[in-house]
Parts: structure tokens; C-alpha cells; sequence
């Protein structure tokens, strides 16, 4: 997988992320515009495409919903584009809850105990849906990535919430 | 992202928002979600002995051209028979909102809605 062979990385789901970013300042410190600059026309260009490319495979790998779908491409799978909708009405039911509380979160008594509730909740749901990751990730059989897609559809949900929560966050405390 | 006037106007004025009880008999429920975007939405029908939908309501957390697609889907069912509302296609509704192609999934999302709903009286009637 070219994104973790770019950084020397074992593609897995399960990755180092200090090990991820130093490989990326040497990269990048390697393929830097000012060391091209006395080179030709072409030699700049190859090194910008490097650089984005770069830059495109470190947003990629570092984003846990982000580095999971691009795997998931890799094994044939790709939802990346998908606009189909998720049926699912126990998850949509609680995901909804979820909403509902977000939106009464301002008027909480204790707005801030609020939030960190709130975010230990998020946590629980992200544990739930990532926990199982890597191993359906590492899987080659069409059930297990299946199995993985859906649970990075509704990883998906729960980021969403995770933003939503920050947003409120920003408008109640600053 | 511009909005059109048409989405603005149902963000501004959404019309059925709210809940049906659930376990009233002649309300069936329809739930999908957007994974694309997070967006998450409820709609629900009133469906009357003869098979012809009666009211509807909706919840929406979403976009407003989530909010505007359910909002807009929630008037054209009402006289509806479930028949007629399950042909409601999302190129109707993004064409009356006028939405973007990148907004294309919002009335996706409320075809589905509508379409889970449908489903959900069905099987709650088939017996």
C-alpha cells in the first residue's frame, strides 16, 4: 500500500503515529522547494507532486476514519465516494438521542460536567467501533471488510458528534 | 456554499417538524443516516385504514439541505397513498430544491426516509 510504504510503515490500521510523523519531516525535509532551487524546470515539478503527495498520504494515515477507508480501498472495498444511506434503526435511534441531547447541552445545569459526560460517551461509541479495526482490516475475506465497512460508516456518526461537540464546546466557554 | 431560495425558506420555516407517537398503530417510522456527512433523519407518517398518508413529521440533524429535502418530503406525502409516495424519487426533490451536485445525498437521504417508512407500515401491518 503506497501511502505507509511512502513513510516505511507496515500497512495496518494499527499505526505509530510519532514514528508516522518523523518519517513524514524527513520526507518532506527531502523533497523541500529550496533544495530545488537551482535545479531544472522538470526536477521542481517532480518535487512539488512529491510534496503533495506527501502531504495527501500524511492526512490520509493520520485521520483514523481517513487511514481505515483508504485500507479498506486497498482490499477492493471502496466507500469512500458511497452516498448510499445507512439502515440501521437501532444505531439511527441512539444516534438521534444523541443529537437531541447534544442540542440540549447549552442549558445543562452544569454545562461543563455536561460536555465531559457527554465526552466519555463518544468515547465509549468510538471504542465500540474501532475496537475491532485492525483485526477486520487485516482480514482478506470480503465478510470481515464488510463488517469493517459498516463499522467505519458509523465511526463516521460518532466523529460527527465528536465536531458537533467541539462546535458547542467553542460557543459555550470562549 | 450558496443556498437557494427554496431551501432557505424551508430552513427558515421547516414545516412538520416534530414526533408522532410511536406506538400508535397507523404511524410507522422511517430512520436513515448519512454516513458521508454525519447527518441523521427521522420521518414519520400517519397512515389512514383506506392506505392514504394523513400527515407526516420529521427530525433532522443535518445540513440545510437536509433539514429543506425531509422538510419538502413531508409536504408532497400528505394525501399521498403509500403507492404514490413510495415513487418519490431524490432527482424530484433535488430539482424543486434546486440543490448542488454536492448536496445530491441530502435528498437521497430523505427518498430513503420516506422509503423506510413505507417499509416500516408494511411490516407492521403485514401480520
Amino acid at each position: 500500500m503506497r501511502y505507509f510504504e511512502l513513510f516505511g510503515l507496515t500497512p495496518s490500521y494499527q499505526i505509530d503515529l510519532a514514528l508516522l510523523n518523523t518519517h513524514y519531516l524527513e520526507l518532506q525535509r527531502a523533497v523541500h522547494p529550496d533544495k530545488f532551487a537551482g535545479k531544472s524546470e522538470r526536477e521542481k515539478l517532480l518535487a512539488v507532486q512529491k510534496t503533495a503527495e506527501i502531504n495527501d498520504a500524511l492526512a490520509t494515515l493520520k485521520h483514523p476514519v481517513k487511514r481505515a477507508e483508504y485500507i479498506l480501498s486497498e482490499k477492493g472495498v471502496d466507500i469512500r465516494a458511497e452516498q448510499q444511506t445507512l439502515q440501521d434503526p437501532a444505531f439511527l435511534m441512539e444516534q438521534m438521542e444523541l443529537r437531541e441531547a447534544l442540542a440540549e447541552l447549552p442549558s445543562a445545569r452544569d454545562p461543563e460536567a455536561a460536555v465531559e459526560e457527554f465526552e466519555d460517551q463518544i468515547k465509549v461509541l468510538d471504542r465500540k467501533y474501532s475496537q475491532s479495526l485492525a483485526q477486520l482490516l487485516s482480514a482478506n475475506d470480503i465478510e470481515s471488510l464488510n463488517t469493517a465497512a459498516d463499522n467505519i460508516r458509523k465511526l463516521k456518526f460518532v466523529y460527527k458528534l465528536r465536531d458537533e461537540l467541539s462546535r458547542i464546546e467553542d460557543t459555550l466557554f470562549d | 456554499m450558496a443556498y437557494s431560495n427554496k431551501v432557505i425558506d424551508h430552513v427558515e420555516n421547516p414545516r412538520n417538524v416534530g414526533s408522532f407517537d410511536k406506538n400508535d398503530p397507523s404511524v410507522a417510522t422511517g430512520m436513515v443516516g448519512a454516513p458521508a456527512c454525519g447527518d441523521v433523519m427521522k420521518l414519520q407518517i400517519k397512515v389512514s385504514e383506506s392506505g392514504v398518508i394523513e400527515d407526516a413529521k420529521f427530525k433532522t440533524y443535518g445540513c440545510g439541505s437536509a433539514i429543506a429535502s425531509s422538510s419538502l418530503v413531508t409536504e408532497w406525502v400528505k394525501g399521498k397513498t403509500l403507492d404514490q409516495a413510495s415513487e418519490i424519487k431524490n432527482t424530484d426533490i433535488s430539482a424543486e430544491l434546486e440543490l448542488p451536485p454536492v448536496k445530491i445525498h441530502c435528498s437521497i437521504l430523505a427518498e430513503d426516509a420516506i422509503k423506510a417508512a413505507i417499509a416500516d407500515y408494511k411490516s407492521k401491518h403485514a401480520k
